[in-house]
């Protein structure tokens, strides 16, 4: 770990104006920063604790809710309204970490989290151009089977490693930014990037900024939502491929779908073109499988993590069918 | 003794005590044919056998159990490992001068300064060579394998000293290197050593076997390399006084280690001093690595105190683990089941300064009866660090290519696994001819399948609850008794009637302390809180290494020996004027307190009392364990039935074990508590190997590419179901206190187990581990 400046900013203002300093990085939990910065794969210069500034979870009256970005994993899963309105969040929540992980790492850090691509935590052994863009990518023919299948590119095949996003990314939710050009929103799925020819640009943050909160729009369907995620043992793995789903059917036909994807891409995956073929149409295992199909068309394998083209397409299915219950 | 020790000592006391009013006969010194085996065996009213809580138990709780990287010595430096990321070639340059003039650094150690050592003696060489590595240590420039420790950094803090180590920067000439396991098989094999034995051998024509076979299976098998992941992490604390090198170690190996060191810094053996009170966890990986010799080398030349603990990465590193395999097993049998040809021959990869070929060929050694049988294992070089003995070494991957291969026949043919196994039980050793000491490995199998419902598996692909597939699997567990020679024991008798016992053995979290202070009230008619069992410490007499699982009998025949010179000095003392007066040694057994006359309990005299008659403060005795002639006389084999119940996910793949049972054949239980939790890990252990360890070896970087917890997959506790263990409890009459050892049992035959129950619930045979999601989509 290379040697740093700590200071705890006590409101927003502060926190902005300590960000300014060279090498500066925010603190959450700290639950993934703190490990990078052991493996001096991050070496900020200055780290500036933001816990306890939004912490708070906020149900509006235009029925959204509103989610400090210092709210811990375990609060947000706690919380009557996530549970009951958003379960899908919920589930994804519990199912990253652990208790004890869940217990530190913040909303904002989550969605901040990098890649567990091992070429990339091997600072001194391999190439990465994530760690030190064009360098070139020894997980390309090296130990992709966790990669990605959409939308990598010649520079990156890594994907993001969070289980919380891929359900924010389902719910439309909405990020709140503030920094030196004041504050503004983007919409999760514009939030991080694909990685192009600049992997080490993860999300749309410019430096200084600081996420403050996430809004979760009302949304009727997110009632009926679920979480799944497929992994290597039972617990304490990430994802190889997760799916978050909500879904409304009415007389056998799906009057509305979100779908979003985990461990396939550098972002969480929004699925619309799935969503697309779905929507009016038939609630059928058939039909979702159809549709799960279309959306994974353009997938790429790599030499080892081929199989997660089928195993996304039949997660999907079994997903949106349990969704679907009776009436499918 | 702490207050807690005595009260779990005295907990179980009680009872035992108030049965065990009979003098047990002491041991004859060796089991040779004709002769009586151990009198303890036959006692089933005292300590042995009894589920005694672990007496350091409340220690470990409450963190009282000093570790090696816990003892914090006056003025000691922390260290850190800087590893090679080059495989093979030069160290061109070093710029160390950030890494010098970082805060708190008080020297940074390279080949450019490092005292100049001699190689440390490769395991097995001599009797107490302890390396596992045969190359000099930072002595040349030369680097063999990406991950070989480069630079140390010693500095005030352990932070200081990482932070600096990041600091370094090395280039290399580098030189071409042999990093895949085909290009290492393509420059051609050799014959396997192990132990000096070559593991090649074939009895009667199994080509002519195989081809005249009415039924057959011939069939490939892999396994991955795993590496070393023990809670503890490698660590010491070193320090020298003068020319006398002080080493606080995890070790599975003190005497050994001590002895190697001296070489090392050439030093008498009697100026190195290694204790080793507490491990945490073993595996055959706590031997003597690079990192105690770095860390004394650092202590010379700061002349301070110094603590070197590996990182996990550096662990992965350095102390590496098992290496991968690649195994054909093949049968031929008739229609009743009947081997006619048993073969199992492969290869494995391994570096050229190393002594551990992975001998998967062991089960077939001991497992079946056939006509005809061949093994040969073949290794390969590679240019990687050292894989080393990891538990089962050999069997744990051999049971997995041999007992898929065996139910592969049983689905073929249409028969019961069980009765085909059974069918093909051996009765005399198929390699040696000789008869087994104890073998009932068809009442473990019958136990087992009684209690885990075995009759209720069905047909491959049959049942179904939900999205899960279900099935049921079976496999042969087996490992070999061992015993090294070099046991030897101190006891020291003190005129409150209380024993000190002292033997360099281990303690790596087993129960090996509890257990044997078990034995030992029972053989000197003690009471627990009588007897105080001490270990772990160079100083201390044997030569007893905690591997091959023969501690239990090292330490027990060491114990059988140091009782017999106790009890002869003790009738010498006691003098005419004493009840025992004109009594031989094999006339008396240790009984309350004292020695009593085998079969005239009037004929007594307590140990104070002997001594306080012959105004003797102490009695100090020692005793030698005699040569293992025993495993030349008899096939001496624990043997086990592991059954397995599993889920197969339809959807997605996963696998999730539901239930296991382990049936073990393994001599007496010297602690069922102890035992049972030993069996589990292994189990728990072999799980892993089965679904998810592996060791990514990048072949192109010739690097392992996970070298941490976060993606080495190890069992989490949702993958560890109910696990049932049983036991036949049927003495071995050539072992002492009739026991085998079984540290290691309980990792084999699971991978096959859990492959064979995939089979079952799915129709899938997967012949590669780890069985992952993947190869069941």
């Amino acid at each position: 770990m290379t040697p740093f400046s700590y200071a705890h900013a006590t409101d927003l203002a502060q926190a902005l104006d300590l960000a300014t300093a060279p090498g500066a990085k925010f603190l959450g939990g700290g639950t993934n920063l703190v490990d990078l910065m052991r493996e001096t794969i991050e070496r900020p210069a200055a780290l500036i604790d933001v816990t306890g500034l939004s912490d708070g979870i906020e149900e509006r009256e235009d029925g959204s809710l509103l989610i400090g970005a210092g709210v811990k994993n375990s609060a947000l899963v706690a919380h009557r309204a996530v549970r009951t309105r958003y379960p899908v969040l919920a589930r994804a929540v519990l199912a990253g970490a652990s208790a004890q992980i869940r217990n530190m790492a913040t909303v904002g850090g989550n969605l901040l989290q990098r890649t567990r691509c091992t070429y990339f935590y091997d600072t001194e052994g391999s190439r990465c151009n994530k760690r030190e863009p064009g360098q070139g990518c020894d997980a390309i023919g090296g130990f992709n089977r966790i990669h990605a299948i959409l939308g990598a590119s010649h520079a990156c095949v890594a994907t993001h490693p969070s289980d919380m996003c891929v359900a924010l990314a389902a719910l439309d939710a909405t990020v709140h930014i503030s920094g030196a050009g004041g504050e503004r929103s983007v919409a999760i799925t514009d939030f991080h990037r694909l990685p192009g020819d600049r992997p080490d640009i993860e999300t749309v943050l410019e430096p200084g900024d600081l996420i403050t909160a996430i809004t979760l729009p009302a949304q009727r369907l997110a009632a009926n939502s679920a979480y799944r995620k497929v992994r290597d043992r039972a617990s304490y793995a990430f994802a190889l491929v997760s799916v978050a789903a909500a879904l409304e059917v009415s007389d056998g036909r799906v009057r509305d779908v979100r779908l979003a994807l985990g461990g396939v891409a550098h972002k969480p995956w929004r699925a619309t073109q799935a969503e697309g073929l779905l929507r009016g149409g038939p609630a059928t295992p058939g039909a979702f499988r159809a549709a799960a199909d279309a959306e994974l068309a353009d997938a790429r394998p790599l030499g080892e993590n081929g199989f997660k083209i089928e195993l996304a397409a039949r997660t999907i299915t079994a997903v949106l069918a349990d969704l679907a219950g009776a009436d499918a | 003794m702490s207050n807690i020790l005595q009260d779990a000592k005295n907990a179980v006391q009680g009872v035992a005590q108030m049965v065990m009013q009979k003098a047990v006969q002491l041991a004859p010194d060796s089991f040779i044919p004709g002769g009586r085996p151990d009198p303890l065996i036959r006692e089933q009213h005292g300590n042995v056998g009894k589920p005694l809580s672990r007496l350091d138990g409340p220690q470990k709780v409450r963190g009282a159990a000093p570790f090696a990287a816990e003892f914090a010595l006056d003025r000691m430096l922390y260290a850190s490992v800087a590893f090679s990321t080059v495989v093979r070639g030069r160290i061109s340059r070093i710029d160390m001068a950030a890494a010098e003039a970082a805060p708190g650094v008080a020297l940074v150690m390279t080949h450019l300064n490092a005292p100049r050592m001699a190689k440390v003696p490769l395991l097995m060489s001599k009797p107490k060579a302890a390396g596992g590595i045969d190359l000099p240590i930072m002595q040349d420039d030369r680097v063999h394998w990406s991950g070989q420790p480069i630079a140390l950094v010693l500095a005030e803090t352990q932070e200081q000293a990482d932070h600096a180590r990041s600091l370094l920067r090395f280039e290399y000439e580098t030189e071409p290197a042999v990093t895949a396991f085909a290009a290492a098989k393509a420059l051609g094999t050799e014959t396997g050593q192990f132990m000096g034995q070559p593991l090649k051998m074939e009895r009667g024509d199994t080509a002519k076997g195989l081809a005249l076979a009415q039924y057959k299976v011939d069939r490939t098998y892999t396994t991955p390399r795993h590496s070393h992941n023990a809670i503890e992490l490698h660590a010491c604390t070193v320090a020298w006084d003068g020319d006398t090198l002080r080493v606080h170690d995890a070790s599975q190996m003190v005497a050994h280690t001590a002895w190697s060191l001296a070489q090392v810094f050439g030093i008498e053996e009697g100026q190195v001093h290694v204790t080793s009170p507490f491990v945490g966890g073993g595996f055959g990986g706590k031997g003597l690595w690079w990192h105690q010799v770095l860390a004394a080398a650092a202590a010379k030349l700061t002349e301070r105190p110094v603590r070197l603990t590996l990182s996990r990465e550096g662990v992965h590193r350095v102390v590496g683990g098992r290496t991968c395999t690649e195994q054909r097993v093949a049968i031929g049998a008739r229609a009743d089941g009947t081997f006619d040809a048993l073969v199992h021959t492969g290869t494995v990869v391994i570096s050229r300064h190393n002594p551990m070929p992975e001998p998967f060929i062991l089960p077939v050694m001991s497992a079946y009866a056939s006509g005809s049988l061949k093994f040969d294992l073949e290794v390969a070089h590679i240019d990687m660090l050292a894989n080393t003995f990891m538990r089962a070494p050999g069997e744990a991957v051999g049971t997995f290519a041999l007992e898929c291969a065996v139910d592969e026949l049983a689905v073929e043919m249409g028969m019961d696994p069980i009765e085909l196994r059974l069918k093909n039980e051996p009765e005399k050793d198929p390699v040696t001819g000789a008869p087994p000491s104890q073998r009932d490995t068809a009442k473990a199998f019958r136990d087992g399948a009684e209690r885990f419902g075995w009759s209720k598996r069905g047909a491959p692909a049959s049942r179904r609850e939900g999205e899960w597939q279900i099935g049921m699997g079976v496999a042969t567990a087996c490992y070999p008794y061992h015993r090294m020679p070099g046991g030897a024991a101190r006891m020291t008798l003190g005129q409150d009637g209380s024993v000190v016992v002292e033997i360099a053995a281990h303690e790596m979290g087993m129960g090996t302390m509890t257990a044997h202070t078990q034995v030992v009230a029972d053989r000197l008619g003690l009471p627990l809180d009588k007897v105080d069992f001490r270990y772990g410490d160079s100083f201390q007499p044997g030569m007893v290494m905690a591997g091959g699982s023969q501690q239990t009998a090292s330490i027990g025949f060491s114990i059988i020996a140091a009782q017999r010179e106790l009890v002869t000095e003790l009738l010498k003392l006691a003098g005419n004027s004493s009840p025992l007066a004109g009594l031989a040694a094999d006339e008396v057994g240790g009984v309350n307190r004292g020695l009593g006359k085998l079969d005239d309990p009037d004929r007594h005299e307590s140990y104070a009392s002997i001594l306080s008659r012959a105004q003797r403060d102490e009695l100090v005795v020692e005793g030698s364990a005699p040569p293992p002639i025993e495993v030349q006389h008899w096939s001496m084999h624990s043997h086990g039935a592991m059954f397995c119940e599993v889920g197969v996910n339809g959807v997605t793949g996963e696998v999730r074990v539901q239930r296991f049972l382990g049936s073990f054949d393994c001599g007496r239980i010297l602690n069922p508590k102890t035992a049972a939790s030993q069996f589990r890990g292994g189990i728990i252990m072999g799980l892993g190997l089965a679904l998810m360890e592996e060791t990514q070896f990048d072949e192109r970087l010739g690097r392992i590419m996970n070298p941490s917890l976060a993606e080495y997959h190890v069992p989490v506790h949702m993958d560890v179901p109910e696990i049932d263990v049983i036991w036949t409890d049927i003495p071995d009459p050539h072992a002492p206190m009739g026991a085998r050892g079984i540290g290691e049992i309980g990792i084999t035959g699971v991978g096959a187990a859990v492959a064979n129950a995939i089979f079952n619930a799915t129709g899938r045979r997967v012949r590669d581990l780890p069985i992952t999601l993947d190869k069941l989509l």
